[in-house]
């Protein structure tokens, strides 16, 4: 075909180019063209009209410049005017010009749309696609909203030509994509599925892209597509290689159409219809079959189109996930390429093994290569197949062969390139965790971790090793006695020097009968690598001294001494000299008791999904960490056999915790009373992220993870509050657990305990779709004067959620006065590419935070006697809307958070209650009665509600709520 | 696809082509990373590899690299097989094609890739087909069609 010279050449254009490529340095680049922007403009602003070849010469040098990375910003309009030129060749430069270089000045944007209208209009194949091809190159909101109804139209159109619908169904998936809800269903669905069935296989091409996105959203609506979809395909897998001409590549039939077919066919789970599933299996075998037939070229191009059909055929394989006999076939092909020649197909073998791994059906075929996959990680060339080579061992990692799995990660390790060590430092952290049937293995490769890969030891690898060893106490003494040897090391990284002061400080007795390894001899190692060690981790070592001189008396004098020296008691750092000061006089006025009480063991952490995997998660995005499935199943063991949920995590933090609920929950407690025991309370939970405020002012994990409200990443406001949200909120008063909030996509449960004048709440948002959820995030507000009486604290949420996954969100609640509204919670996500905005009110009322008080018949009455002012009380009539069952009506009232009085109401049909509500600012006694008819015919049983407290608007809140109960 | 480069051995980019929306100053950024990052490694190795959130699918053809970002559920043999494609469609245009081309016919490389690729997907994988739609532009060139 002859060269360039076809049509037009714009010299001035090709002689600007030439200038520019002979420039010898970038700021002649720049003079030239700067000289050359000021010519243009100059020919723009001049009064002298230009001729459409000048206009389309000048617009076509400006493009050149912007390409080259420079900034433009002018020549819009005369790109505009090129559009409606009578040239076709001063009409493509114009669309090329909008398409590469689009402004949102809406002024512009509307004289463009008509421009492309009227191409639209023209009946002009050529016209008609140069405008099809602008709007799917911008694909703006203001273009969806012009074109998305014509769109549709011109491709389902009976007289449209085959190279226009082409552009049509791609230019209609652009606009779907930006803007899904300009883009309406209607009739023209049903013709869009059988273009499938088109003679151009163009046409099909096309289209299927087209009807792939719909179906992946609107699976219902476009589900005939399945049995178009086989046809078509065993069609194509059956044709001889020369059938389809020139959609032949390389010997290959229909290479692309096959691929976005079986990439169709993922959209949707196995054909029913008995006849449509075997046509298909039927081809994937064929898919199969071929792969063992020998090429009918050399070129790399046969191959490569071969095998794309082929992984695209085991994708679906895996997807259905149903037929054994295919997915071992599968597995055993991937096993060839493992060791094939192309790196491109190890690669790919690697890659799609993960997925495999986590079939059941495949899994153990998939580990029959485990070998050969720790032989590409020692010896491939190329980082990212090693990684995928990592991730693979990974996914293969089961019981039987974890230990041989960790030992080669590890030794890897030591060689792993920078770019994925920490990658690889998470995976065996996880991997050590979860199959860790001896802790003592577990304990000794997180140390040896931290010695190969310190520095790529995250926070959250280091906190888990510890969460563990708190809660085993079968390995604290191993854990112990191994750390202590690691410290010997005359260097070792710090992370090893925080892990060993957090384990002697709490087990270091447990060595301490060894004269080896004796109390001094411990304090005088750990002490030895103060110096070397950032404030964090001295003020991690400070508080192992303090727990020192509860362990072992025999080093009081010794650590008070060290505590007392100038370096400690007057650092510059405040909050070094702050724990110096403050534990060297509790250790000199506590008694030994108190001492004990203070500096007690930590109570075993409640179960919470490892800190790790979420880390990871993050890392490698969603769809990653496959292991993680079963993980539900088999984490149990790992925190002593304990239920898992919130239910059990929650009654494990209350049996174990001593201290007072302050601490359990993790909120500062109120004002410090000594200012030195909420510190020392704190003292070693600080290290963890869960912790609140105290942690972040005690300077050892100061990472910002707490925010009281997490910035709201979505521009939008949060929706108003659901028109049900007040019945939501009514079904919690007399409750702490259930489904808060149900729809389509999500559902919102609750789990929630109260202390005092502090509360907990664990939100789970499970994704009840197979799509994920994207930019998800919640907020926590409290509107007007609730923002004074209670204070509300949420850690941020991961903002993916997988397609069937659940996400937990913590909130700590401290009630500071007693409050009448409810904080809203805002939940934000995409969904498909639709923003979803929803708001409800949190359950949290007054009552939460009711003590129940027991008192007998004489003081009831004494003190009802007392609140007997006419603000005091608050009384409701009202009709019962549920039976008046007994026992239902106890449940409530001791729901509510009251004590349930026996024996003090003279008439036993009547219930009253006395609680007292915790707030920071003061306590409300509140006295409760209530009587019902319970003699009356059911529909005119009515109670009466009478509530006395020292607070008026504590008794008519209260009063309000519970009426609403019954 | 999410886009596509191409850029010479010395990091200058010849043509970008962008299916989804990011500003100017994204596009700066991602194109600066990515030609560093592939012009790192060495020939030998493969042609995929994870970038972002993204699958980067590149081959170098002479003195020009082709370089496309595809998403998680892509295919990568048949996106290097729309690199191959989309050369041989350039080769049989200019004949021979070689960088000079790309540099001086700029803006028919994009009228060609607009044939082939639209909003990312293929739209037409006849070669044939392709070269006719081009032709028969290239026939109008100069005809005046009324208004």
């Amino acid at each position: 075909m002859p060269a360039v010279s076809k049509g037009d050449g714009m010299r001035g254009l090709a002689v600007f180019i030439s200038d520019i490529r002979n420039c010898k340095s970038k700021e002649a680049e720049i003079k030239r063209i700067n000289k050359e922007l000021a010519n243009i403009r100059s020919k723009f602003k001049g009064d002298k009209a230009l001729d459409g070849y000048s206009k389309k010469k000048y617009v076509c040098k400006l493009l050149f410049i912007f390409l080259l990375g420079h900034d433009i910003d002018f020549g819009h309009m005369e790109a505009v005017n090129l559009l409606s030129s009578n040239k076709y060749t001063e009409k493509q430069i114009g669309y090329l010009f909008i398409s590469v270089l689009v402004n949102s000045n809406s002024e512009l944007i509307r004289l463009i749309n008509n421009a492309i209208k009227n191409d639209l209009s023209s009946r002009n194949p050529t016209f008609m696609c140069l405008a099809l091809h602008c709007i799917a190159n911008v694909g703006s909101r203001e273009m969806a909203e012009a074109f998305a109804g014509e769109i549709p139209r011109i491709l389902v159109a009976g007289d449209t030509m085959d190279s226009v619908k082409q552009s049509a169904a791609l230019c209609l998936l652009r606009l779907y994509k930006a803007s899904p809800d300009l883009v309406l269903m209607g009739e023209w669905t049903s013709r869009v599925v059988h273009l499938l069935n088109d003679q151009h296989m163009g046409v099909v091409t096309a289209a299927i892209s087209l009807i792939t996105c719909l179906s992946s959203k609107n699976p219902d609506e476009f589900k005939t597509c399945v049995s178009l979809a086989v046809s078509r395909l065993s069609r194509i897998v059956s044709s001889a290689s020369t059938d389809l001409q020139d959609y032949t590549y390389y010997f290959v039939p229909a290479p692309w159409l096959s691929c976005k077919l079986l990439r169709l066919l993922q959209c949707y789970p196995p054909p029913e219809d008995g006849a449509v599933k075997g046509r298909l299996v039927e081809c994937l075998e064929t898919i199969l079959n071929k792969a063992q037939e020998p090429p009918k070229s050399k070129k790399v191009q046969h191959s490569n189109a071969k095998n794309a059909i082929l992984f695209e055929a085991i994708s679906l394989i895996i997807h259905y996930d149903s037929e054994p006999n295919l997915l071992v076939r599968a597995c055993n092909q991937l096993g060839q390429f493992l060791q094939h020649r192309e790196t491109n197909l190890r690669y790919l073998a690697l890659e799609s093994m993960c997925t495999l791994a986590s079939s059941e059906f495949s899994h153990e075929a998939v580990k029959t290569h485990i070998e050969t996959v720790i032989n590409a990680l020692k010896t491939e060339r190329d980082v990212s197949v090693r990684q995928r080579a990592a991730d693979l061992l990974y996914a293969m990692c089961d019981r039987s062969n974890a230990k041989q799995i960790v030992a080669e990660m590890l030794s890897y390790l030591e060689t792993a390139d920078y770019s994925i060590r920490e990658e690889m430092v998470l995976k065996v952290a996880i991997l050590a965790e979860k199959y860790a049937v001896d802790y003592s293995w577990y304990v000794d490769t997180i140390l040896n971790l931290i010695r190969i890969a310190g520095d790529y030891v995250s926070e959250e690898v280091w906190y888990r090793v510890i969460q563990i060893v708190i809660n085993r106490d079968d390995v604290q003494g191993y854990a112990a006695k191994t750390v202590f040897e690691a410290l010997q090391a005359p260097a070792c990284h710090e992370n090893m020097v925080k892990v060993g002061g957090y384990i002697l400080g709490e087990f270091g007795n447990l060595i301490a009968g060894d004269p080896r390894s004796s109390p001094l001899v411990q304090f005088n190692l750990l002490h030895s690598k103060f110096h070397l060690c950032s404030v964090p981790t001295r003020a991690l070592l400070l508080s192992a001294y303090i727990k020192f001189i509860n362990l072992f008396p025999e080093t009081k004098a010794t650590i008070q001494e060290v505590l007392r020296s100038d370096s400690q008691i007057r650092n510059s750092d405040v909050e070094l000299q702050q724990r110096a000061v403050e534990y060297l006089k509790l250790s000199s006025i506590a008694s030994t008791d108190v001492l004990a009480t203070v500096l007690e063991e930590m109570p075993p952490f409640p179960e919470r999904e490892s800190s790790i995997l979420a880390k990871l998660k993050k890392k490698k995005g969603p769809g990653a960490v496959s292991v993680e499935l079963e993980d539900g199943k088999e984490r149990g063991e790992l925190n002593g056999g304990g239920d898992r949920g919130g239910d059990a995590a929650i009654a494990a933090s209350n049996a174990s915790t001593p201290s007072p609920s302050a601490d359990l929950l993790g909120l500062r407690s109120a004002a410090p009373v000594s200012g030195v025991a909420p510190s020392a309370g704190s003292l070693l939970v600080d290290v963890f992220s869960e912790a609140g405020p105290a942690a972040s002012s005690a300077g050892v994990n100061d990472d910002g993870f707490l925010s009281s409200t997490p910035p709201s990443a979505a521009s939008e406001d949060p929706a108003p509050p659901l028109p049900e949200s007040d019945e939501l909120l009514n079904k919690f008063v007399c409750k702490n657990n259930g489904v808060l909030f149900e729809n389509q996509l999500l559902q919102i449960g609750i789990k929630s305990e109260y202390r005092q004048n502090l509360g907990r709440m664990y939100l789970f948002y499970g994704n009840k779709t197979s799509v994920q959820f994207v930019s998800f995030s919640t907020t926590v507000s409290c509107p007007g004067e609730l923002q004074s009486q209670l204070n509300v604290q949420t850690k941020t949420v991961e903002p993916l959620v997988e397609g069937g996954a659940q996400v937990q969100q913590v909130i700590n609640i401290e009630c500071l006065t007693d409050f009448i509204d409810a904080p809203l919670l805002n939940i934000k996500f995409r969904y498909g590419g639709a923003l979803q905005n929803i708001s409800l009110k949190l359950p949290v009322t007054i009552n939460k935070f009711f003590q129940p008080t027991e008192m007998a018949a004489a003081d009831f009455f004494q003190r009802w006697k007392q609140l007997s002012q006419p603000q005091q009380e608050a009384q409701k009539i009202f009709k019962a809307s549920h039976g008046m069952d007994t026992e239902v009506l106890k449940a409530k009232l001791l729901g509510l958070g009251t004590a349930l009085l026996e024996n003090v109401d003279p008439n036993p049909e009547n219930y009253v209650c006395a609680g007292v509500i915790q707030t920071k600012a003061q306590q409300v006694g509140c006295l409760l009665r209530l009587e019902p008819n319970a003699q009356a015919q059911p529909g005119e049983q009515m109670y009466r509600l009478t509530l006395r407290s020292s607070k008026d608007t504590v008794s008519q809140r209260v009063c309000d709520l519970l009426a609403e109960q019954f | 696809m999410q886009f596509m480069l191409l850029f010479s051995r010395q990091g200058k980019l010849r043509l970008q082509k962008w299916y989804v929306p990011l500003s100017d100053k994204e596009r700066k950024k991602i194109s600066r990373d990515l030609v560093q990052t592939i012009l790192a490694r060495k020939p030998k190795m493969c042609s995929f590899l994870e970038w972002r959130d993204l699958k980067i699918v590149y081959k170098r053809y002479a003195s020009l690299y082709f370089c496309c970002a595809v998403e998680d559920q892509d295919n990568e043999l048949i996106t290097l097989e729309i690199i191959h494609r989309y050369v041989e469609l350039l080769d049989k245009y200019f004949g021979s094609v070689c960088e000079l081309d790309i540099i001086f016919n700029f803006e028919k490389a994009y009228f060609i890739l607009d044939e082939f690729l639209l909003g990312g997907e293929a739209q037409e994988t006849s070669k044939k087909n392709v070269l006719k739609a081009i032709e028969q532009a290239d026939l109008l060139q100069e005809c005046t069609f009324p208004v």
